[in-house]
């Protein structure tokens, strides 16, 4: 059934004009199987030299982001509070209800800035398959159509038990972090606030493009949501989550978009705030430091850790030591191997050469 | 389709007695009561498979049976119904392109073969009506129909010819689109016809279609008012074949026996047996390995999923609840609905379109053949036909060779060499092409004489006994050439005469009678005229002739002349003659026929008979009987035949000498380098076998020869079976057990210190081996006899029946390792072998086309086997070696990381890569590469392949394809997956990793991994590709670029349709961030490093094969130039020297 060649047999089988045409093959490069080509062969002369110079560019790669990871500083402040010791114990209860806790630190330099505020949670599993379907993007882009009908991927946070569509619907937006976090310097005793910007910290296409909020409904905001209920696990409606800023609300919430990008994996951390700002622009100076916590997000269920991350970026992004040493590794790799082949091809292929001359 | 299931129904009684009765005409018979007009099918050919209403059903049923296409079909269906991690679209895409690929294909053929049916239904034919003709389209002609066809028209169906226009009630005929004969073949009215067809009333009996083109039984009543109904009896010379051309022949009158789909050419060209190639079945293997991968990553990613839920907090965490039907489902469905779902995540394991890349690449691949311009034969004007794409690469396989020997080792351009009449030998002139030698000291031409008598009937018996014609073409100038006599110009009359005839030795033999003297002007109604050397035309009436057949290896004339004797002519093969003869005459020419045999040529013993009228009216009659037979026509013919050839008396033999082919040797010589070994299968004499084979260098000075013949069976004066059995002993323990073990892969020139053997056997010899009598242990012959062939370095065997060739091929086929077989073979008594062996290549030889329409593929000479061979297979072989190899590492390193996500998920069968690059990944990022490389790539030039014929044992026994460098790929298949995940893994311990602070996903995350997959998989086809044309740098750089291209535009644009905007502008984020493209760098040269490494250490080909080439040139310079003949070139050039 596959046979390719049938076609050629039954056109002859009636072709009956007799085999008299002249068949004589084309001459040309293609069909003679002749067409210039370029031969190249990984031989002793290219790949030692080769070798020699990936490692040496390698190495030097290597020294660049090795130096630079570490002259990136950063700081973990683990808050969960499982230890009884630690200040958020008290928060782990069930029965708390908007608890605040506060972690101290001291920085003894200077902590350069811009400093990047991070949040970050362990075994949670942001990239669970049937977590990450359940949103709907349509809604996400202001389409009000969605509002009254969410689509079935936010099951089970399509509609609450009255029925009433969830705007954003799905787990992703139900299960947003909730915790919000106040930095404060203890400047002779007192508590100096630490400016945490809380723009441009999610993808300028989700912000701009990707997610838009609904157009006013008579001139109000809230209006384009009537009929929709927030999601099960808020404690605000999606128009107000930020009440200091009016253009940070909505689908447009910084946070909101940050969240919605799904982690990679279960361990990961997400951009809370920048200090780069007043007195902060240079960075954090020396001095003791208190985090004054909103505790509200409940990952002790589960086995998770909830963290939060100070630190400054260079051009290679946070720390991260993986990538100087794996390129210092790989380059001293390509080195050796380059010796150790000098040294064999020394040894017994230029005798061999010889002969052949 | 239905109409011939009725016709099963309704005509059942006609089949069950095996014969059809057509009424001529259409007219009722007087012998029947009741005419019942039965029901035949029309005369529409339906070569087409489908039509258009049928073509979508059908032609996805037959896709669908292929497992491969079942299998997505599965999968997908899977996907449709299962809540599973990627849509339906995913694995849909792709089933769909291939299926659709696939389906214009086919549906494109059917659209020529419509094309080509309707051109032939609707071909205008005329049809007697009433007595006139009347047009018709072709598919209109019933069973039964008379009609009529006028020169150089094809025949419509399949017609008994009643009635031509020639006064000696034949027609000419050629059969090239046929069976590629071009020579024109007489063909014979039904005998005694009535002139006027309308007034006839007659019913022809014959059996049922059948595709033997040259047979045919049937039986002819015709009814006259006051006679009793005549009996003729019809043979295939009466029969007119579909698709055959009239030709010499204005008008004939034809009734149509065998209609539409039912005639011999239909019934030709359905169905040919399938061959798989053992690449093929390589590749099934490997496909359950990663079947089994598939199923135990399933069932790892399963268990470890319900193990993981088992934990605290972990089934359902409060931000995932499980939607309500989610906690309805019973929990075995479940796990099977799991299982399900990581089948589909993992599906891409199994490569959806290699099935379609190796069909476009052996399609693609074979017209390399056909285009190929050394495979031009000029004399011919054709080249190389592919009949078959399937076994491309197993031309690279091939470890033995069966070589027909006539027409393949030699020319089969036959020249009349010598005779021997009544035991004195006599010499052709030497003509000015020929160079001319004798081996035992000069024997003048007519130096001993015969008797004049005895010259002049043997003369007489060349020029009578034979089936040759002459070429219609110049009549006229027949006489005037001819009365020069032949001594003064022995060639020109020669040349200008066309000499027709099925076999060249007929030629050749007739052409030597002509140098003598004796002239065959041509056979004329029944009347046969030769010029003897008084110049007087001799005439003889033609009464029968007993044609040649292979079992018997003769063929007689009966012929009557004027003087009114009946004689009997017969030539045939020294062994077949010399039983038939009385004793005595024998002696005195077996000397010749030996000696003659020995020098390579071809003999033929002549031997006549005088018939007695009695003798001949008893031999008439049972000829007749034998004749009008339906059943068992051949049998009781060969009866009679063997009846009426028997006490005749030998008056001598002939030699002629059939040259070697153009570079046999060489080629034989590069195909015993390359380690197959060459068996030679003829129906030829030992003796003549065997000097072809020391000409053809397969049997050297140094070669002992062991010989399993009747001769040598014979001679010990026991029991053959006793013999049979010392000798096979013998010779086992000579050449398998005292033979030094294992010399394959050194060549043969070095191992000279070891004896070589020749191995020897015959067509009865070979029958006692493997038909032995009950009491003798059967199987342990055949494996002694097996060994002792498998040890030697050629074997010869000679007397072969066309069936025994069969059987020897399948015998060392069956063996032990299944060994690639290769049969060449270039007449229809090679057909049996080249069927059989794995690739059967057909020599566009003289003996007709049966060998290369039978063929997998058919080249013009022997000489064009070294380059099929070492040059095509050999590239061949490694290209689809490489392409299978790659695919499957493609697909395992594609969907490792997929795989090791799940442990980093939750097992929840979260994909790693978007459904996009799912999707795309097989079809568009990484197929054109590999198809151009497994098109173009000649890892080793043609010409060094062409030069070192050891080369191809580097590829032998499936060398690319067997587990170890299938294991090789997969570790580094899994090597790679390893880096790509774990490698971005550490990365985004960190997911801050664009300058701004801002964090990746998971769809960057697998868009990284994809990436560095997608550039790793084209650069490692980069680094294994040696010969980059600019299709290569085209398609591989290409490839790149779209992928680069694609993911921007994909990424650029919210796309409408799609409810998750998931890869919006991740690209052009990753792009951003300088930590990614170092990972990507770091990753694909750590990916590559082992393999560059590895390419450096292996043995280095450049500098090794430039070195080669210089050797091999000198090599040619020194071996040389063109065919040689061996025992002449021999002796002359011993002469020169001496």
């Amino acid at each position: 059934k596959y046979k390719l060649d049938n076609r050629k047999s039954n056109v002859d089988m009636f072709n009956l004009t007799g085999p008299s045409r002249t068949n004589r093959p084309d001459n040309t490069a293609f069909t003679q199987q002749r067409l210039p080509a370029w031969q190249p062969i990984l031989s002793a002369g290219i790949v030692i030299p080769g070798f020699t110079l990936i490692g040496l560019a390698f190495i030097g790669v290597g020294v660049a982001l090795f130096v630079t990871s570490q002259k990136i500083t950063d700081l973990e402040i683990d808050y969960t509070g499982v230890a009884a010791t630690s200040p958020c114990f008290k928060c782990t209860s069930f029965a708390a209800e908007n608890c605040m806790c506060q972690m101290e630190f001291t920085l003894t330099t200077l902590f350069e800035g811009p400093v990047f505020f991070y949040y970050g949670l362990t075994s949670y599993y942001q990239n669970f398959r049937t977590y990450g379907v359940s949103k709907d993007g349509y809604q996400l882009s202001g389409d009000t159509y969605y509002f009254n009908n969410p689509q079935d991927s936010c099951a089970p946070y399509q509609y609450d038990s009255n029925n009433n569509p969830i705007v954003p619907c799905g787990s992703i937006a139900n299960s947003m972090f909730s915790d919000t976090f106040q930095l404060y310097q203890v400047v002779n005793g007192m508590k100096k606030q630490v400016p945490l910007d809380g723009k441009g910290i999610a993808w300028w296409t989700d912000y701009n493009i990707k997610y838009s909020n609904p157009a006013l409904v008579n001139g109000s905001f809230a209006n384009a949501f009537s009929g929709t209920v927030k999601p099960v696990n808020w404690s605000k409606p999606v128009y107000e989550l930020d009440p200091t800023d009016q253009a940070n609300n909505g689908f447009l919430n910084q946070n909101f978009l940050v969240w919605m990008r799904q982690a990679a994996l279960p361990k990961f951390q997400k951009l809370y705030g920048r200090i780069a700002e007043g007195d902060y622009a240079q960075g954090l100076p020396a001095g003791n430091y208190t985090l004054l916590i909103n505790y509200s997000y409940p990952v002790i269920s589960f086995g998770g850790t909830k963290k939060v991350v100070l630190s400054n970026v260079s051009w290679m992004g946070g720390k991260n030591q993986f990538l100087g040493i794996a390129y210092l590794v790989i380059g001293s790799l390509c080195i050796v191997m380059a010796m150790v082949m000098l040294i064999i091809y020394a040894k017994y292929k230029f005798t061999d050469d010889d002969e052949d001359m | 389709m239905l109409r011939r299931r009725l016709n099963r129904l309704f005509g059942g009684d006609e089949k069950r007695v095996d014969s059809r009765t057509i009424y001529v005409g259409n007219r009722p018979c007087p012998a029947t009561e009741t005419f019942i007009p039965p029901k035949f099918c029309d005369n529409r050919i339906v070569s087409s498979k489908y039509t258009i209403w049928n073509f979508l059903p059908k032609n996805l049923f037959e896709q669908f049976r292929r497992i491969a296409n079942f299998y997505f079909l599965i999968i997908f269906l899977v996907q449709v119904i299962v809540d599973t991690p990627t849509s339906p679209v995913t694995s849909g895409l792709p089933l769909f392109f291939v299926i659709t690929v696939t389906a214009i294909k086919q549906g494109y053929e059917d659209w020529l073969r419509h094309k080509a049916d309707s051109e032939v239904n609707k071909y205008p034919v005329r049809v007697l009506e009433d007595g006139q003709p009347a047009r018709k389209d072709s598919e209109k002609i019933k069973v039964g129909d008379i009609v009529e066809v006028v020169e150089d028209e094809t025949f419509p169906c399949d017609l008994i010819l009643l009635q031509s226009s020639r006064d000696d009630d034949t027609c000419f005929v050629t059969t090239a689109s046929l069976d590629g004969e071009s020579n024109h073949k007489t063909h014979y009215t039904v005998p005694d016809m009535e002139k006027d067809l309308q007034s006839l009333s007659a019913t022809i009996e014959c059996e049922q279609p059948q595709p033997d083109l040259y047979k045919f039984v049937g039986r002819m009543h015709i009814y006259k008012p006051e006679h009793d109904p005549a009996v003729r009896s019809l043979g295939p010379e009466n029969l007119l074949l579909k698709g055959a051309t009239l030709k010499n022949t204005k008008k004939i009158y034809g009734v149509a026996v065998y209609t539409g789909m039912e005639t011999k050419m239909a019934l030709n060209y359905q169905g040919k047996s399938q061959k798989r190639s053992a690449v093929e079945k390589s590749i099934n293997a490997f496909l359950l390995v990663y079947l089994c991968i598939l199923i135990s990553k399933a069932v790892v990613c399963t268990t470890l999923k319900y193990v993981w839920q088992s934990q605290d907090g972990q089934d359902e965490p409060w931000y995932n609840q499980k939607t309500e039907k989610e906690k309805g489902t019973i929990l075995y469905v479940k796990m099977f609905t799991d299982f399900l779902s990581f089948m589909v995540l993992f599906n891409f394991i199994i490569p959806v379109s290699m099935y379609v890349t190796v069909e476009m690449q052996k399609f693609l691949g074979s017209f390399f053949i056909t285009w190929d311009r050394d495979f031009f034969d000029p004399e011919i004007e054709e080249g190389a036909l592919v009949n078959t794409s399937d076994l491309n690469e197993e031309l690279g396989q091939v470890e033995y060779v069966f070589t027909d020997k006539t027409g393949t080792l030699t020319q089969n351009n036959m020249e009349f060499i010598e005779c021997c009449i009544d035991g004195f030998q006599y010499t052709a002139f030497s003509s000015e092409l020929d160079s001319f030698c004798v081996t035992d000291g000069p024997v003048s031409t007519f130096q001993e004489k015969a008797g004049r008598e005895k010259e002049e009937l043997f003369l007489r018996a060349l020029c009578l006994c034979h089936t040759v014609q002459v070429k219609e073409a110049g009549p006229d100038e027949l006489g005037g050439d001819q009365v020069d006599g032949p001594a003064s110009e022995p060639l020109r009359p020669a040349e200008q005469r066309g000499f027709i005839a099925s076999s060249p030795d007929e030629v050749a033999l007739v052409k030597g009678a002509m140098r003598y003297g004796f002239t065959f002007l041509g056979l004329e109604s029944k009347t046969m005229k030769i010029k003897n050397w008084q110049n007087d035309v001799e005439e003889y009436e033609l009464l029968h002739v007993l044609n040649f057949d292979p079992v018997r290896r003769r063929m007689s004339v009966i012929v009557r002349s004027k003087s009114g004797d009946t004689l009997l002519f017969c030539k045939g093969a020294d062994s077949s003659i010399f039983p038939r003869v009385r004793p005595e005459e024998v002696e005195r020419i077996r000397m010749h026929v030996q000696r003659s045999a020995t020098e390579g040529y071809r003999t033929l013993c002549v031997a006549y008979k005088r018939l007695s009228v009695d003798e001949y009216a008893a031999a008439d009659a049972g000829l007749r009987e034998a004749r009008l037979a339906l059943q068992d026509r051949e049998e009781k013919l060969m009866a009679v035949y063997n009846q009426v050839e028997t006490a005749m008396s030998l008056i001598g033999a002939t030699a002629v000498e059939d040259r070697l082919q153009e570079e046999a040797a060489q080629t034989m010589e590069a195909l015993q380098g390359a380690g197959m070994k060459v068996w030679v299968l003829t129906g030829d004499k030992m003796e003549t076998a065997k000097s072809t084979c020391y000409a053809c260098r397969l049997f050297r000075r140094s070669t002992e020869l062991l010989e399993l013949t009747v001769r040598t069976l014979e001679s010990g004066g026991r029991r053959r079976e006793e013999m049979l059995h010392d000798l096979l002993f013998d010779f086992h323990r000579k050449a398998v057990q005292d033979a030094p073990p294992a010399r394959a892969g050194v060549n043969r020139s070095w191992s000279s210190a070891n004896p070589e053997y020749g191995f020897i056997v015959d067509g009865a010899a070979l029958a006692l081996v493997m038909n032995p009598s009950p009491d003798t242990n059967c199987s342990r012959y055949r494996s002694l006899f097996l060994q002792i062939c498998q040890n030697c370095t050629a074997v010869l065997c000679c007397r072969m029946a066309p069936l025994q060739k069969a059987q020897i091929v399948k015998m060392v086929k069956n063996s032990k390792g299944s060994p690639i077989t290769l049969s060449i073979g270039d007449g229809a008594n090679d057909v049996s072998m080249i069927l059989e062996a794995h690739v059967g290549i057909g020599v566009k030889g003289k003996e007709g086309r049966q060998a290369v329409r039978n063929s997998d593929y058919a080249i013009p000479k022997l000489k064009h086997l070294r380059k099929l061979l070492l040059a095509h297979g050999h590239l061949y072989y490694i290209r689809i070696a490489h392409l299978v190899q790659y695919f499957f590492y493609k697909n395992l390193c594609f969907i490792l990381p997929q795989f090791l996500y799940q442990f980093f998920c939750g097992c929840s069968q979260q994909p790693l890569y978007d459904a996009a690059y799912l999707t795309m990944y097989n079809i568009c990022f990484t197929s054109m590469p590999i198809l151009a490389y497994s098109l173009l790539e000649q890892q080793i030039a043609i010409e060094v392949l062409l030069d070192n014929a050891t080369l191809y044992r580097d590829i032998a026994k499936n060398a690319m394809l067997r587990w170890g460098p299938f294991l090789y790929w997969t570790v580094l298949a899994v090597f790679q997956g390893l880096i790509f995940f774990f490698g971005v893994k550490y990365l985004f311990s960190n997911p801050a990793l664009q300058d701004n602070g801002q964090v990746f996903g998971n769809w960057s995350y697998g868009t990284i991994v994809f990436t560095v997959l997608v550039f790793t998989v084209t650069l490692k086809l980069a680094l294994d590709t040696r010969h980059w044309t600019w299709i290569n740098h085209f398609v591989i750089w290409g490839s790149l670029a779209f992928y680069v291209v694609f993911s921007f535009f994909w990424g650029g644009i919210i796309w409408p349709f799609l409810k998750q905007q998931r890869l919006y502008f991740v690209f052009f984020n990753m792009l951003s961030s300088v930590s990614a493209w170092l990972v990507i760098i770091l990753l694909i040269v750590l990916s590559l490093l082992p393999d560059i490494l590895l390419g450096v250490l292996r043995k280095p080909r450049g500098p090794h094969t430039q070195q080669l080439s210089k050797e091999s040139l000198l090599y040619v310079d020194r071996y040389g130039n063109g065919a040689r003949r061996f025992p002449l070139a021999v002796t002359c050039s011993w002469r020169h020297s001496g």
